[in-house]
């Protein structure tokens, strides 16, 4: 006990020193993400009115690491997740507070459009083009935006984004089925793959397992944790073993405000904030 | 006890001859509200078969002198209703063409703003469009069109009279295949950095093509029949006309123009048969399309 409140002294102290920056390091104090390629910054977003979905959360998000947002429904996981790539703009009458920086760039200053292609996003239930073949599914990107690709690159593509996420083997020889014919499970990581091709450098994933059974659950947790060598990947998810099983880092999110944050070991094992505890315990959520 | 189960034995079997009444009852008036359609098809084709052969497709509509002639010699009227189909094809083709991108482009903006201001008031006069009288578009056809702009009946006041006519029906076909569309299949593209239009115009509208082709083609099978207010703009011609600035015939219009003439009176059974089927193979042809065609999501 005393140890923890010597700690909060110190952060204190330092807090007059450098008043903003630290403030944000003070709420989430987690001391070891060095340059993180994400940096939400007091971020507050409405979908309108005065009442807002999440309330001045500020984070950084580490380079190729898996970062689970975990909470109660309606915490604002999802809203928080869908912010960093403006997906929550399609409510047109969202405004927000703060701001998230991708790497240097304010990512409110960037054409959203641009800012997607750089931030590729997995949904809560697969959805695949259903107008479109698998090969056509997973260079999709490139397709509706225009991009010519020669033949050999777009093969070199497909196969090579089918081979991450495990898809391969199994429909080499449909490629040219409509996606829409796969599992569950297969949809999604057609879904993963069509986000991977288009070569971004960090894929959200909003409850990419919810609608899926545990066998397909079980591949796509797998999957995660082989691409974060190559992918920055931030995880919503309100299944806390899921969490436990492969993030890296962990937010604990409550009524919109960032209760805790830090390495999933950790929080895990000695959570700080006793809501985070209740939570993890299944007092509440 | 004994007496109480009899009892209720007894109601039960009452009721059950009451369910088969009724059941039966429904099958009957299924039945019967489908018997129209082929006393038509079977009175249609028993008087004007006869009339039908090749000439039929390719002759233009007999004078009625010719006509008198054939009648009193017990021959078959000669020619055939090739100036009605051909009007009636540029008439519906031209409609079509008005009609279709406009009600494709205010059925996406409908669905797409479905709780906007704007949006409920475009979604009430197009259903308002939907009641007004066919006669009352002929007129505003004769107004906006012959009178300032072709000087005189032509097919284009045709078509504009009918394009009014069928947008609605494609204005809500459209905008209710796009609602049943699900938000997440727009969210993919956009999250991939497809621009909003693309998204629309390349994912969310080819996902709902189904639907929407076969409202255009029930619209459009809607109008193929239609003859009040072609009498007020394109008015009728004896010749085959592709001039849309003329006068032109349609098959309704040469069907109320043979049941004036008395020599003629025969013409009308083909030329209805013909009609008929043409708007018959229409449907059966969007049924299918929505059908086959339809996405899986």
């Amino acid at each position: 006990m005393e140890s923890t409140v010597l700690e909060k002294k110190e952060v204190e102290v330092k807090i007059k020193a450098q008043p903003n920056k630290i403030n944000n390091m003070m709420q989430n104090p987690i001391e070891n993400i060095e340059s993180p390629i994400i940096n939400i910054d007091q971020l507050s977003v409405s979908y309108g009115g005065d009442k807002y979905s999440i309330n001045d959360v500020s984070a950084g998000i580490a380079k190729n690491k898996i970062t689970a947002i975990m909470g109660p429904s309606g915490c604002g996981k999802s809203t928080l997740l869908r912010a960093i790539n403006r997906m929550h703009e399609l409510n047109p009458d969202t405004h927000n507070k703060g701001t998230v920086y991708l790497g240097e760039e304010d990512i409110y200053k960037m054409n959203p459009i641009l800012l997607r292609r750089k931030i590729g996003m997995v949904f809560q239930r697969p959805n695949p083009f259903p107008t479109m073949s698998i090969y056509d599914n997973v260079i999709a990107g490139y397709l509706l935006n225009g991009i010519k690709l020669k033949r050999r690159e777009k093969d070199e593509i497909v196969e090579k984004s089918l081979r991450e996420v495990g898809l391969w083997s199994e429909v080499k020889d449909s490629l040219h089925n409509k996606g829409t014919f796969l599992s569950g499970g297969q949809q999604q990581r057609l879904c993963i793959a069509r986000a991977l091709a288009y070569t971004p450098e960090i894929i959200l994933l909003d409850e990419p397992t919810s609608a899926l059974d545990p066998i397909a659950t079980a591949k796509i947790e797998d999957l995660l944790v082989k691409l974060k060598k190559d992918f920055t990947i931030v995880l919503v998810t309100h299944n806390m073993s899921q969490a436990a099983r492969i993030s890296d880092y962990s937010m604990f999110m409550y009524l919109g405000e960032l209760v805790e944050y830090g390495k999933t070991k950790q929080m895990f094992t000695m959570p700080k904030d006793k809501r985070t505890e209740e939570y993890l315990t299944g007092k509440f959520g | 006890m004994n007496t109480s189960a009899q009892l209720s034995n007894a109601k039960l079997k009452g009721r059950l001859l009451k369910d088969k009444l009724f059941t039966y009852t429904l099958i009957f008036l299924a039945f019967l509200s489908s018997v129209p359609l082929f006393l038509i098809l079977f009175e249609l084709i028993k008087k004007g078969y006869k009339q039908i052969n090749i000439s039929f497709f390719y002759k233009v509509a007999p004078d009625t002198m010719e006509a008198m002639v054939a009648v009193k010699n017990n021959e078959i009227i000669p020619g055939g209703i090739a100036n009605g189909i051909v009007g009636t094809l540029i008439i519906v083709g031209m409609a079509s063409l008005i009609a279709i991108p406009l009600g494709i482009i205010c059925g996406m903006y409908l669905a797409e703003n479905s709780k906007g201001k704007f949006a409920g008031i475009v979604r009430f006069i197009v259903d308002m469009l939907q009641g007004v009288p066919s006669i009352v578009l002929g007129v505003i056809g004769y107004i906006w069109i012959v009178k300032p702009i072709t000087g005189g009946f032509s097919s284009l006041a045709g078509s504009v009279a009918l394009s009014i006519m069928m947008l609605p029906s494609i204005v809500r076909s459209t905008e209710e295949t796009l609602k049943m569309i699900p938000e997440t299949l727009k969210e993919a593209a956009l999250s991939l950095g497809v621009p909003y239009h693309k998204t629309m115009l390349r994912v969310v509208l080819p996902s709902g093509i189904s639907g929407i082709i076969s409202g255009v083609i029930l619209g459009i099978s809607r109008i193929a029949g239609e003859t009040a207010p072609l009498m007020l703009t394109a008015l009728g011609s004896a010749a085959i006309s592709t001039d849309i600035t003329e006068p032109s015939s349609a098959i309704p219009l040469l069907i109320w123009e043979f049941y004036n003439d008395p020599n003629l009176v025969d013409m009308i059974w083909s030329a209805s048969l013909f009609l008929l089927f043409l708007i018959l193979c229409l449907n059966l042809t969007a049924k299918a399309i929505a059908k086959r065609w339809k996405v899986q999501y």
